[in-house]
């Protein structure tokens, strides 16, 4: 009864897949080269990479120092290719790359607590316990769905305890994690060699067929069937060598730096070149409640040879004209040093760096009070007035209504563009 | 010779601490929970039977009327998955199936109800449910909010059984320690930053306990309900005595409640006042205390009804009145018939808030009973038949069901409280690991969400997925593959295991072709690894139907 075609024939599921999506849409689509690094012009789409700070990196050892001051701890600054721009010393490497990058000072939050902190920067929106927002890439990910590509259109590499969320526009929108990125694609291969796979589907029609009885109409509206197999098609996509560094030279890699966040931004240019446009690439470890300099010494190890080669490569490439990037974390740290030689949370006053996909560059936003007397800076930014900006900078209508869930009309950005990036 | 000595003593002191060290942790952990003796006999009275009667008479008439004849009943096994999945979130295991196998008599899956309901697993698992609807799923700030002893506290009050109406009086005006008097961190899960946020404690007081989402009515008035913005603020001044201290949760007399005038930007002073049945509001008392009077009034209907609804969306995974916590006002009984929250939440009531009698109520009447396989051809008639629950609706499961259903089926006897440490500490943490990757739905748990290509490929790929479908000497799978039995009872077992039901024909033929085919015992351990997964991965294994 179950001798059907599947099992006779030596034809995969793959191919029978290809076969039924190709006769019923290749005639459609245009052809399947959809590299971005091919293209040009208004034809290339724009991206977004976010390098995530997870714990709040302080201002002053990274990109606001004040050396010589009460507030500005042991640390000196250096100059930059930007003319005025001095960052922290910690990153000679980055120094030389932030042409065409800005730096924003002034970057206001009302949150506090790590976790409530970062779901506002990542979304745009304060949380509140009726409505889950979703966050900036999901956001661009939902405006802008890319139909030809196999594997997911929003990522998140690298460990983080709240990863990006699709929140009331669907779980489908949640970034599809990669927690060791370079290193293991993990689930987006088979556990088992071809031949089994190919059995084990197989049994999975036998055993889903007696399901379907009596209950047909509801099993298809379950989709479970129709996500298995766009999942096997991911899992057997060329498009997934964009997650294999291995074929990059050994330079490159060098460069990028041995560690997960190093080889995170590598995969993320990588995804950048093949289409992908909502990226993540998360580093942990800022949260300096003590000994908060050496602290940001060891991170700064880590992302100053990541960031300067990402930005970089990207200029190289010519891919940096298409691709915002954006360095942030969920607040900056206090001013005054603590006992234990720590900064505590600071969520007024704190530090970004962004630019690419035609942004402004070489600019400097907002300043801070050297004596760290004064809370509020110099004009204030806050996270939903750069969303706005990133999102018209990639012609979406930042003020375009969503209905959520409980029949609240929400504005993918409640903020006002910043006019000086645009 | 006094050097050999000391190299002895070198070598075994270490061995002597881990040794002592592991004796004291698995003492300490071992169960002090005996199992449960089996049930014998049910205790059902009149009044139970009758509101079961009535709940039936309810949906009867709204069959006939909607012209929406109800599906056959399910098979016992189908409905012990279903009891099973919601109330200790897992498949049940082939212990319990044999088990239930044995039991004797009438009342059947009555008793069994009972039995599982006196599983500590249930406490734990409907803990879990409580806990996000009360405070929801975030962390907070560790020093004074403790969501895991709010968790422990509230499992031991639903196994002892607490009237549900004391219990929420307890969380609304308790005083002390959140790490000494648990039910505090109720209190403690609105404070951010630093501060206090009472307008977070309405919101989530008036939406789990009395299902109504007012939080919008914080800020203006409520769109199409009767909420206003005076209403929220005047709710809100019941907690305006509440402070956070070092010492813990109490309530300062001398604490006013100012907000912010939005016209004139102004303080101005809130007293305390309810919208409604202010006659319930009793006089004495703290703020909170009388707050929790009144929420929990035997006439302030909202409450039994909110909490029936919600009892009801665990069982079926949809709430009767979805979303969960946004009810319609009551009706006047006298001048409309009871609906089903009406009738369930009386007897609610009347039987002293006592949870465990209100799920048994649910699983005794007909909608819980029913087979999702129908004869319908058209979608729409399947619609209308699911949303007159005439029809079992198929509801995906959650994430800790799915990973639960995966570790039991993973295991041939009961993982519970009386399982080795090893095996409760990998249910922990694959539990908690597995429910992150998969995507946490949070407090919004009882909402539909779809499923997702990562889920799927975490089902088919994933590490659980390999832990628990590759054969090892541990696992079900491992041995099934080794048990010397007919290939029939392999198969068979098998899918008892994973889907609480024998194979069709039709696939016990198609296995045992496979199994014909298998030339050694590695070739069969193989053939067994292939048919779990596609059982795990199968539309079956992780929808609720």
């Amino acid at each position: 009864m179950f001798d059907s075609h599947l099992l006779s024939s030596k034809i995969s599921r793959r191919d029978l897949c290809k076969v039924a999506v190709g006769g019923t849409l290749s005639f459609m689509l245009p052809g399947f080269d959809l590299k971005a690094a091919e293209k040009r012009g208004k034809e290339r789409r724009k991206s977004v990479i976010i390098l995530w700070m997870g714990g709040g990196p302080s201002q002053l050892e990274t990109w606001d120092p004040h050396p010589g001051t009460a507030i500005g701890g042991p640390g000196k600054a250096i100059k930059t290719v930007v003319p005025g721009l001095q960052i922290s010393d910690m990153y000679p490497l980055l120094a030389e790359q932030l042409d065409s990058m800005s730096v924003i000072r002034s970057m206001v939050s009302k949150e506090g607590d790590h976790e409530r902190g970062t779901k506002y920067l990542k979304t745009g929106y304060r949380p509140e316990p009726t409505t889950v927002y979703p966050a900036l890439g999901a956001i661009i990910t939902h405006q802008l769905p890319s139909s030809q590509l196999e594997i997911p259109q929003h990522i998140s590499m690298g460990n983080t305890q709240f990863p990006a969320r699709g929140g009331y526009l669907g779980g489908h929108l949640d970034a599809f994690r990669v927690p060791d990125p370079g290193r293991n694609i993990g689930n987006m291969r088979a556990g088992v060699e071809a031949p089994r796979q190919e059995r084990r589907l197989e049994n999975l029609d036998v055993v889903s067929q007696a399901f379907r009885k009596g209950r047909t109409i509801q099993t298809q509206k379950t989709l479970h069937q129709s996500t298995i197999d766009r999942a096997l098609t991911m899992m057997s996509s060329e498009q997934l060598n964009a997650f294999e560094i291995e074929k990059e030279p050994e330079a490159v890699r060098k460069a990028y730096g041995d560690s997960p966040f190093g080889r995170g931004c590598l995969v993320a240019r990588r995804l950048v070149e093949q289409g992908v446009h909502s990226i993540e690439v998360n580093l942990n470890g800022w949260d300096s409640h003590t000994n908060n300099y050496t602290g940001h010494q060891t991170q700064a190890a880590i992302l100053d040879p990541a960031f300067s080669s990402l930005l970089n490569d990207l200029k190289s490439r010519d891919l940096l004209d298409s691709t915002i990037v954006l360095c942030i974390g969920e607040f900056g740290r206090t001013p005054k040093i603590n006992p234990l030689d720590g900064r505590d949370h600071w969520p007024t006053g704190f530090s970004c760096i962004v630019g690419g996909g035609g942004l402004k560059g070489n600019l400097i936003l907002g300043e801070t009070d050297p004596t760290g007397k004064e809370k509020t800076p110099v004009d204030p930014v806050r996270i939903q007035d750069l969303y706005a900006t990133i999102l018209q900078k990639m012609q979406i209508d930042y003020t375009k209504e969503l209905i959520s869930p409980i029949g609240r009309p929400l504005a993918l950005s409640d903020g006002t563009p910043i006019s000086r990036l645009i | 010779m006094k050097s050999h000595a000391r190299h002895w003593n070198v070598v075994c002191l270490p061995l002597c601490v881990v040794g002592l060290v592991v004796t004291l942790v698995t003492w300490a952990s071992s169960s002090p929970v005996e199992k449960s003796p089996p049930p014998l006999t049910i205790t059902e009275d009149d009044t139970f039977t009758d509101t079961v009667q009535q709940v039936n008479q309810f949906f009867e008439s709204q069959w006939t009327e909607k012209e929406t004849p109800p599906a056959a009943t399910a098979s016992e096994l189908t409905q012990l998955r279903r009891l099973s999945l919601a109330l200790h979130g897992t498949v049940p295991s082939l212990e319990e199936i044999r088990e239930y196998e044995s039991l004797q008599g009438t009342n059947r899956l009555e008793r069994w109800t009972q039995k599982l309901l006196a599983d500590r697993r249930f406490a734990d698992y409907f803990s879990e449910r409580l806990t996000r609807a009360f405070v929801g799923v975030a962390q907070g700030q560790f020093i004074i909010f403790r969501r895991d002893r709010f968790k422990a506290w509230l499992s031991d009050q639903i196994q002892d059984n607490t009237p549900y109406d004391e219990l929420v009086r307890k969380l609304i005006a308790g005083e002390g320690l959140w790490t000494g008097d648990p039910e505090t961190n109720f209190i403690t899960a609105a404070v951010a930053d630093g501060n206090l946020d009472r307008n977070k404690l309405t919101g989530s007081t008036v939406r789990a306990f009395l299902g109504q989402r007012i939080d919008c009515a914080q800020c203006h008035d409520h769109p199409f309900d009767h909420w206003k913005q005076t209403d929220f603020e005047g709710l809100t001044a019941f907690y305006g005595q509440v402070e956070v201290q070092v010492l813990g949760v109490r309530s300062n007399r001398k604490l006013k409640y100012e907000v912010e005038d939005r016209m004139t930007l102004e303080q101005r002073e809130v007293s305390p006042r309810v919208p409604f049945l202010a006659e319930c509001l009793p006089a004495e008392g703290t703020l909170r205390e009388r707050l929790a009077e009144w929420v929990t009034h035997p006439d302030n209907r909202r409450f039994e009804r909110a909490s029936a609804n919600r009892v009801w969306g665990l069982l079926f995974g949809i709430p009767y009145y979805d979303p969960v916590d946004d009810l319609p006002a009551p009706t006047d009984l006298s001048q409309s018939p009871p609906g089903l929250l009406d009738i369930l939440g009386r007897d609610f009531r009347e039987n002293g808030y006592d949870i465990k009698r209100l799920i048994q109520i649910i699983v005794a009447s007909r909608p819980f009973q029913l087979s999702s396989e129908s004869e319908f051809a058209t979608a729409e008639q399947i619609d209308a038949a699911t949303y007159n629950w005439a029809l079992f609706p198929l509801v995906r499961l959650r994430p800790e069901q799915i990973i639960g259903s995966m570790l039991q089926a993973s295991s041939l006897k009961t993982i519970d409280q009386n399982s080795n440490l090893i095996m409760r500490g990998r249910r922990f943490f694959s539990e908690l690991n597995f429910v992150k990757e998969y995507g946490d739905l949070g407090s919004d748990e009882l909402n539909d969400f779809p499923g997702t290509i990562p889920q799927a490929l975490l089902r088919m790929n994933g590490e659980f997925a390999k832990d628990n479908g590759s054969a090892s000497p541990l696992n079900s799978v491992g041995r099934i593959a080794s048990l010397d039995v007919s290939t029939e009872k392999r198969i068979e077992t098998c899918y008892l295991v994973c889907l609480t039901r024998l194979p069709t024909p039709a696939e016990r033929d198609y296995f045992l072709k496979q199994y014909q085919s298998a030339n050694n015992q590695q070739q069969r351990v193989k053939i067994t690894e292939d048919l779990y997964w596609a059982l795990y991965n199968s539309p079956e294994f992780s929808w609720n139907h």
